[in-house]
């Protein structure tokens, strides 16, 4: 909580600067709205992934990646979101600032940034990420899903 | 200009103490795409996304070049582990 504050107001000190050099074209950090923006877009849904393209179009083999190993976790489709960066300069830059991660894709879950590619690759392969699925609400616990005859 | 192995070889050994590293260009030549497997004692008692973040702190400049980068990261310890396992 604490550190929520602090962030917000050393963002909104960092927009004050940026605005004040508005002139130049690019601006060093991320603007508040753009802080905002993404802030609203991770806690919107569940379980939130930047990415180069679409699900059914993936632009990019890491992006594909991510996608293909969540959707096999059956997440129901109001749990989840993609965004494409591609069309969107702002928030393709803007992403990687929020996150102080260099690259897309980004997988966010409730909020908080799980990792990129790589990352989600090995959670996926020790279990972690189920883990980290089925603890969050996203899907359900493989003990409370009804048993499976033999 | 593009990166080489060489530059990240470099940058890498200038930030972390390196037990074993391997550098994969994956790009065909073109320079804009590679993987790493780092062995480093730094990472002891760090997670995943933490070692990542310290690479790619460490990387930023070059990174910021590439279009793709992969990375592994290993204690030495860990590092042995999964020779004998894969072995």
């Amino acid at each position: 909580m604490f550190q929520s504050v602090l962030r917000s107001s050393l963002s909104l000190h960092r927009s004050a600067i940026s605005s004040s050099l508005s002139s130049k074209p690019f601006r060093r950090f991320l603007s508040q709205e753009s802080r905002v923006k993404i802030q609203a877009a991770i806690s919107e849904y569940p379980v939130v992934v930047f990415m180069k393209g679409n699900p059914e179009q993936p632009m990019c083999g890491f992006s594909r990646g991510v996608v293909k190993i969540l959707s096999a976790f059956d997440i129901p489709p109001e749990k989840f979101k993609t965004y494409d960066v591609l069309g969107d300069p702002e928030l393709r830059s803007g992403i990687k600032e929020f996150s102080e991660w260099p690259t897309i894709p980004q997988l966010y879950v409730n909020g908080e940034f799980v990792g990129g590619s790589d990352i989600t690759m090995s959670m996926f392969q020790n279990g972690e990420l189920e883990t980290l699925l089925e603890q969050h609400g996203v899907i359900p616990k493989a003990s409370e899903l009804p048993s499976q005859s033999s | 200009m593009p990166v080489t192995a060489e530059d990240l070889d470099r940058a890498i050994r200038a930030a972390f103490p390196v037990s074993h590293l391997e550098i994969e260009d994956q790009s065909s030549g073109c320079g804009s795409s590679y993987a790493i497997l780092l062995v480093s004692e730094v990472f002891a008692g760090k997670n995943t996304l933490a070692r990542h973040r310290l690479i790619n702190q460490a990387l930023k400049q070059e990174i910021s070049q590439l279009h793709a980068f992969s990375q592994k990261s290993y204690t030495p310890t860990q590092y042995a582990e999964y020779l004998a396992k894969s072995g």
